[in-house]
C-alpha cells in the first residue's frame, strides 16, 4: 500500500466525493469541483486521482444501478471509507490547529 | 443536423477507444459524454468540444491504458509457447549431467557433420572458378598392351595440329602444353627454381586467365612470359615486371608481358606459376623439336576447349581413331583418343581398362556417409536420453492432458523442447566448427573458412537444425504425447517394454557404426605400415636429390663429381634421368632370344652414370655393378627381377637384349640383376626397368650423404661446391625418405580423418551409454537397494548393471564385423601390394570396445551399487 500522504487535489476530490455522497462517480465529482471552486479540471486528474485514493484505501468503489441518463449503463460508484473520513479529519484538524497557533499579533 | 453538430469530436473518441483498456472503456465515455452534453449547454459547442478533447489526453495514463488480468486466461499460442520454453530451460537446468551430454553430444556429431559438409562442398566446387569448367577437356590416350587397357595423357604433336586444321569447328581452343615441371628461373644473378608451363597461345584465353597486368594475347609474342602474381611478387616485389628480362632454364631469354592472378589453390594448375610459349620450348629443346611431325612420339599433353555447340560425345566419336589412322608402329596397341572433361579431372581420376572409373569420388562418398552417421549417432543419443527421461515426465505429460492439453499440443511441446536444445547444440557446434577448422585444414591439406557471409550456409545450417531437431524430437513428441492420463497419474504407469527393445536397438547401432569406423581405421593404418615396411630394394636413408637444370652439364660432371667426394660432404654421385621416386620414360621395342613373339614389351628405360648404382645402394641378385674399368660395360645393362620374370628367362646375366626403335639399333648384354626397388606406388608391383649407361643422362643428381657429417654441414659444402662450377643452377635438393614419404600422403590423410571420426563416434556413443547407466541405475536405487540389505555384494550389484549393456555392445560387435570385413576386403582389392584382414585386429577391436564400455558403465554402476541402502530406501 502506498503511503496515505493526502495531497491537496486529492484532499478536493475526496471531499466532493463526500459532498457527492451516494452518487459521485467520475464527472460528477468533476462538476462538484468546478462548481465548488469555481475552475476547471481534467477528468484525467480527476479519475486519477480517484484511482491513488482507492489504492490507498481511502475510497471504494461498486457498481451502481442503471441510471436512464447513461442509456441503461451502469456507472461506478465512490464512497469515502472509515480511513477516508478520518483522514479529512485528521486534515481538517491540522488546519485548525494551526489556526489556533496562531498569534493574535499577527494581524495587527 | 443539430445533433450531429453537438456530437463530440469523433477523432477524440476514436482515439480514446484505442488506447483505453476495455474494462473503463465504457464509464469513461460516459463520463465524458456526460460532461460534453452539460457544457454544450454552459460554455457552448466549441468550448464543450475543445473540453473534450483535453479530457481525452488527460486519460492517457499508465492505469487507464493497462489491460485488466483475465480471471480465466485464455492463453495464445505464444503464451503456451513461453511456457513450454520455461519449462524445458527449468528440466534443463535440473539434470545438468544429461543436459550436458545431450548438448555436448549433438554438437559434437553437428561439427562433425559440419566440417564434412564443408569439405564436400570444397571438393565438389573444385575447378568451378574457370568460366570454361564445362567445356574444358583433356585428352588422353588408351592403349592396350598384353591384353590390358591402360590410359595415359601423353600425345603426339601432329595429333594437335590435325585437331585445329581438320576439325577447328569443334574446338574453341586446342592447347599443346609441356607437363608442369620444375625450371630455372634467372633474374640477374638470383636464381630460382619454378614450376610453370610450356603452352600454345591460347592456354590463357582457355584457362580464362584474370589478367592483372597486360593481356592475354601476351603469350602471342615469341619470346614472352606470363608470371603468376605470387611469382611476380617474389621476382619483382612491388615494382611492374612488365617487359622485364628473365632467363628460363640458362638457355630462353624470355620478357615478362603479362601477369594473371594465382589460380585458386586445390584447383587443377594451380601449380602453375608460370606460363611460357611453346614454341619457345620446341626451339630450345632438339628432341621436341624433330617430335613435331612424329605420331609415335606420345610425350605431350593437349588440352581443348570444345566450341559451344558441340558435345563432348560427338567430338569423342570423331577423333577417337586419329591415332589409329596416322600410325602403323602403334596401331597394335588399338591406340583411342579420349576426352576427359576438367569436371572429372578432380573427382576421378582412376582409369581401369579405358574407362574413367572413379579417384577420389569415393572418399566423397565415404565422408559424406560417416558425415551422416556421426549426426545419427547424435540424435540416437537425444533420442534415447530423451525416451528413457520421459518417465520422469509421465506426471506432466499426465497433469497438462487432465487441464486440457490435446495431444497436438504436447507434440508441439516436445518438439520446441528438442528444438531449444538442437539449437544450442547448433550454437555450440559453430563454436567447436571454429576451433576445430584450422586442424581440420592441416588434415585434409584443404583452405576451408567458416563462410559466415554465405546466406547459403545460414540457411543450410538452418535446415539442418530444423531438420536435426525434428529427427531427434520426433520419438519423444509422438511417443510421450500418447502416454493415457489415467494411467500415468494414478502410477501405475510402465513404460512400455516396446521402448526399451527400441532403444536398445538403438544403443546396438551406435556401436555398430563406431565398431566398424574402428576397425576401419586400423586396417587403414595397418596398409600404411605395410607398405611402409615394403623392402624398397636400396637404402632411402641420408639420400638427397637434386634437379639440375643445366646448359653442357656434361662439361662439369666429372670435376663436380670429385670435387663433391673430395669435399668430403658426400661418398657417392649418381646420376639419372628419372628421380628415385618415379620412373618417367618406358619403351618398347626390346627383343631377346626366345621372345613370345605376341608378347607386348613395355619396360621403364632409365639412363645412368656408372655410379648411380652404388649411390643409392642397389641390391645385386645376379652379376654386378657397372664398372668404369670395362669398356664394354657401356653396352651393358642391369635388369630388375621384374624384368626377369617378365621374360621368363633363367640365367639371364651374359644373354643379349636389343633395342629398336625408328632410327636406332642397339645391343645390350646383361651385366646384372637387382632386387627390385620402389620407384613409383608402393602399393603397385615394381615396374620391369631396365638400367643402362647413358653419357648424358641428364637431371638428376643423387647423392649419398657422408653420415659422419651432419646433414647440414654436408649440404653446406655441398651448396659451395655447386656454387662454385655450377653458379647457373639452383640449389633446390630433397631427402629421398621425405620424397618417399609423400607417396603415402593420401593413405595417411584417410587414415588421420578415419582415426579421427572413429574416435569422436565412439565418444559420442561413450556419452549416450553413460546417460543410460546412470539413468538405469537411478530407476532402479530401490532394486539395489532391497539387494543389498539382502546381502548383494558391489560385485553383484556392478555384473547386474553392466550385464545388460555388455550384451549390446557384442551384439553390436558381431553385426559390425561382416560389414567391416566386407568393405575393408573392397577397400584393400585396389591395393596390389596390401595387407590381409587378420582376425586379430576384429579381436582387439572387439576387446577395446568391451573395455570402454565397461569403464563407462561401470562408473554409474558402481556409485549406485556403493550407495547406503538407508537413504536409497528411505523416501516415500
Amino acid at each position: 500500500m502506498k503511503g496515505t500522504y493526502l495531497g491537496e487535489f486529492e484532499e478536493v476530490v475526496l471531499l466532493a466525493v463526500a459532498i457527492r455522497a451516494g452518487d459521485a462517480y467520475g464527472a460528477a465529482v468533476v462538476n462538484e469541483i468546478e462548481q465548488q471552486m469555481n475552475r476547471s479540471v481534467n477528468l484525467g486528474a480527476v479519475h486519477s486521482a480517484l484511482n491513488r485514493l482507492q489504492e490507498k484505501g481511502l475510497v471504494r468503489s461498486e457498481m451502481g444501478g442503471i441510471s436512464a441518463e447513461r442509456g441503461g449503463r451502469r456507472k461506478r460508484l465512490y464512497t469515502v471509507t472509515n480511513a477516508g473520513r478520518r483522514a479529512l479529519e485528521e486534515v481538517r484538524e491540522l488546519r485548525s490547529q494551526m489556526w489556533e497557533a496562531i498569534p493574535k499579533t499577527a494581524w495587527s | 443536423m443539430r445533433s450531429a453538430l453537438k456530437s463530440p469530436p469523433g477523432l477524440a473518441t476514436r482515439l480514446l477507444r484505442w488506447f483505453c483498456a476495455p474494462h473503463l472503456l465504457d464509464e469513461l465515455e460516459d463520463d465524458l459524454n456526460e460532461l460534453f452534453q452539460q457544457r454544450v449547454e454552459t460554455v457552448g459547442l466549441r468550448r464543450a468540444r475543445w473540453r473534450y478533447c483535453r479530457d481525452v489526453l488527460s486519460l492517457m495514463r499508465p492505469f487507464i491504458i493497462k489491460r485488466q488480468k483475465n480471471e480465466y486466461p485464455n492463453p495464445r499460442t505464444m503464451d503456451m509457447l513461453r511456457n513450454y520454453l520455461k519449462i524445458a530451460l527449468r528440466n534443463l537446468a535440473r539434470n545438468r549431467v544429461y543436459s550436458f551430454i545431450n548438448i555436448s553430444g549433438l554438437a559434437v556429431g553437428m561439427a562433425v557433420a559440419m566440417l564434412i559438409g564443408l569439405w564436400l562442398y570444397d571438393e565438389l566446387s573444385v575447378n568451378r572458378s574457370y568460366q570454361n569448367y564445362d567445356r574444358i577437356a583433356q585428352l588422353m590416350r588408351n592403349r592396350t598392351v598384353n591384353g590390358e587397357t591402360d590410359t595415359r595423357a601423353g600425345l603426339p604433336i601432329p595429333l594437335a595440329q590435325t585437331l585445329t586444321a581438320t576439325y577447328g569447328d569443334a574446338f574453341e581452343e586446342v592447347v599443346l602444353a609441356w607437363w608442369t615441371s620444375w625450371h630455372t628461373i634467372t633474374l640477374k644473378n638470383q636464381v630460382f627454381s619454378k614450376s610453370g608451363k610450356f603452352m600454345t597461345p591460347g592456354a590463357p584465353e582457355m584457362l580464362s586467365l584474370t589478367m592483372l597486368k597486360g593481356s592475354r594475347d601476351g603469350l602471342k609474342e615469341p619470346a614472352s612470359i606470363l608470371l603468376s602474381a605470387s611469382l611476380a611478387k617474389a621476382l619483382f616485389g612491388d615494382t611492374n615486371p612488365l617487359n622485364k628480362t628473365l632467363t628460363l632454364d640458362n638457355t630462353m631469354t624470355v620478357n615478362v608481358t603479362g601477369v594473371y592472378e594465382d589460380i585458386p589453390s586445390g584447383n587443377s594448375f594451380d601449380d602453375v606459376q608460370f606460363i611460357a610459349p611453346w614454341d619457345l620450348y620446341a626451339a630450345a629443346t632438339p628432341w621436341v623439336d624433330e617430335a613435331k611431325d612424329d605420331w609415335t612420339n606420345t610425350s605431350f599433353e593437349i588440352f581443348v576447349e570444345l566450341a559451344p555447340q558441340v558435345t563432348a560425345a560427338d567430338v569423342s566419336a570423331k577423333i577417337r581413331n586419329l591415332l589409329a589412322d596416322n600410325t602403323r608402329t602403334l596401331s597394335p596397341q588399338k591406340p583411342e583418343v579420349v576426352l576427359y572433361p576438367m569436371a572429372r579431372w578432380h573427382l576421378y581420376s582412376d582409369w581401369k581398362n579405358g574407362v574413367n572409373v572413379g579417384g577420389r569420388i569415393q572418399f566423397v562418398w565415404l565422408f559424406g556417409i560417416i558425415g551422416v552417421f556421426v549426426l545419427l549417432l547424435a540424435c540416437i543419443n537425444f533420442m534415447n536420453l530423451s525416451t528413457a527421461r520421459s518417465v520422469n515426465r509421465a506426471k506432466e505429460v499426465g497433469v497438462r492432458k487432465a487441464i486440457g492439453s490435446r495431444r497436438k499440443e504436447l507434440i508441439v511441446q516436445f518438439f520446441s523442447e528438442s528444438l531449444l536444445v538442437v539449437t544450442m547444440a547448433y550454437g555450440a557446434s559453430i563454436g567447436l566448427t571454429y576451433l576445430a577448422i584450422p586442424l581440420f585444414n592441416e588434415v585434409a591439406d584443404k583452405h576451408m573458412t567458416v563462410p559466415v557471409n554465405t546466406p547459403l550456409f545460414w540457411l543450410s545450417g538452418l535446415g539442418f537444425t530444423v531438420l536435426t531437431g525434428l529427427i531427434a524430437g520426433s520419438y519423444p513428441a509422438l511417443y510421450l504425447s500418447s502416454f493415457r492420463p489415467v494411467s500415468v497419474l494414478k502410477g501405475t504407469f510402465r513404460a512400455n517394454k516396446g521402448v526399451a527393445v527400441s532403444r536398445r536397438a538403438l544403443v546396438v547401432m551406435q556401436f555398430t557404426v563406431s565398431i566398424t569406423l574402428i576397425i576401419g581405421t586400423l586396417i587403414v593404418y595397418r596398409q600404411i605400415q605395410h607398405a611402409k615396411n615394403r623392402p624398397i630394394g636400396y637404402s632411402r636413408n641420408g639420400l638427397v636429390s637434386l634437379l639440375l637444370n643445366v646448359p653442357h652439364y656434361e662439361r662439369h660432371r666429372e670435376t663436380v663429381r670429385n670435387e663433391l667426394i673430395k669435399s668430403g660432404a658426400v661418398l657417392e654421385v649418381g646420376e639419372s634421368a628419372s628421380p628415385l621416386t618415379e620412373v618417367r620414360s618406358t619403351n618398347g621395342g626390346f627383343d631377346w632370344a626366345g621372345k613370345d613373339p605376341t608378347l607386348q614389351v613395355n619396360f621403364g628405360t632409365i639412363g645412368i652414370s656408372h655410379e648411380f648404382g652404388r649411390a643409392v645402394g642397389w641390391q645385386f641378385k645376379e652379376g654386378r655393378d657397372f664398372s668404369r674399368q670395362l669398356a664394354s660395360d657401356s653396352m651393358g645393362v642391369v635388369l630388375n627381377e621384374s624384368a626377369v620374370a617378365f621374360m621368363g628367362m633363367q640365367d639371364v646375366v651374359g644373354k643379349t637384349i636389343t633395342w629398336s626403335g625408328s632410327d636406332f639399333n642397339v645391343r645390350f648384354h646383361v651385366i646384372g640383376v637387382i632386387k627390385d626397388m620402389v620407384m613409383d606406388s608402393p602399393y603397385e608391383p615394381a615396374k620391369p626397368t631396365l638400367f643402362f649407361i647413358d653419357n648424358n643422362p641428364g637431371k638428376f643428381l643423387t647423392m649419398r650423404l657422408n653420415p659422419e657429417r651432419s646433414p647440414q654441414a654436408a649440404l653446406a659444402a655441398i651448396n659451395a661446391v655447386l656454387k662454385e662450377h655450377l653458379p647457373e643452377a639452383p640449389f633446390n635438393y630433397t631427402f629421398v625418405d621425405q620424397e618417399y614419404d609423400q607417396k603415402f600422403r593420401s593413405e595417411e590423410r584417410i587414415g588421420t580423418l578415419s582415426s579421427l571420426f572413429a574416435s569422436l563416434a565412439i565418444f559420442i556413443s561413450c556419452l549416450g551409454l553413460f546417460g543410460l547407466a546412470s539413468f538405469v541405475a537411478e530407476q532402479r536405487t530401490k532394486e539395489i537397494g532391497i539387494r543389498k540389505v539382502l546381502g548383494a555384494s558391489v560385485f553383484n550389484v556392478w555384473r547386474l548393471l553392466s550385464k545388460d549393456f555388455v550384451v549390446l555392445v557384442l551384439i553390436a560387435f558381431l553385426i559390425a564385423t561382416p560389414i567391416a570385413w566386407y568393405f575393408l576386403n573392397n577397400w584393400l582389392a585396389q591395393y596390389e601390394y596390401r595387407t590381409d584382414v587378420t582376425w586379430w585386429v576384429f579381436a582387439l577391436t572387439g576387446a577395446g570396445a568391451l573395455v570402454i564400455t565397461l569403464l563407462t558403465v561401470s562408473f554409474q554402476a558402481i556409485k549406485a551399487a556403493l550407495l547406503d541402502p538407508v537413504k536409497s530406501l528411505r523416501s516415500e
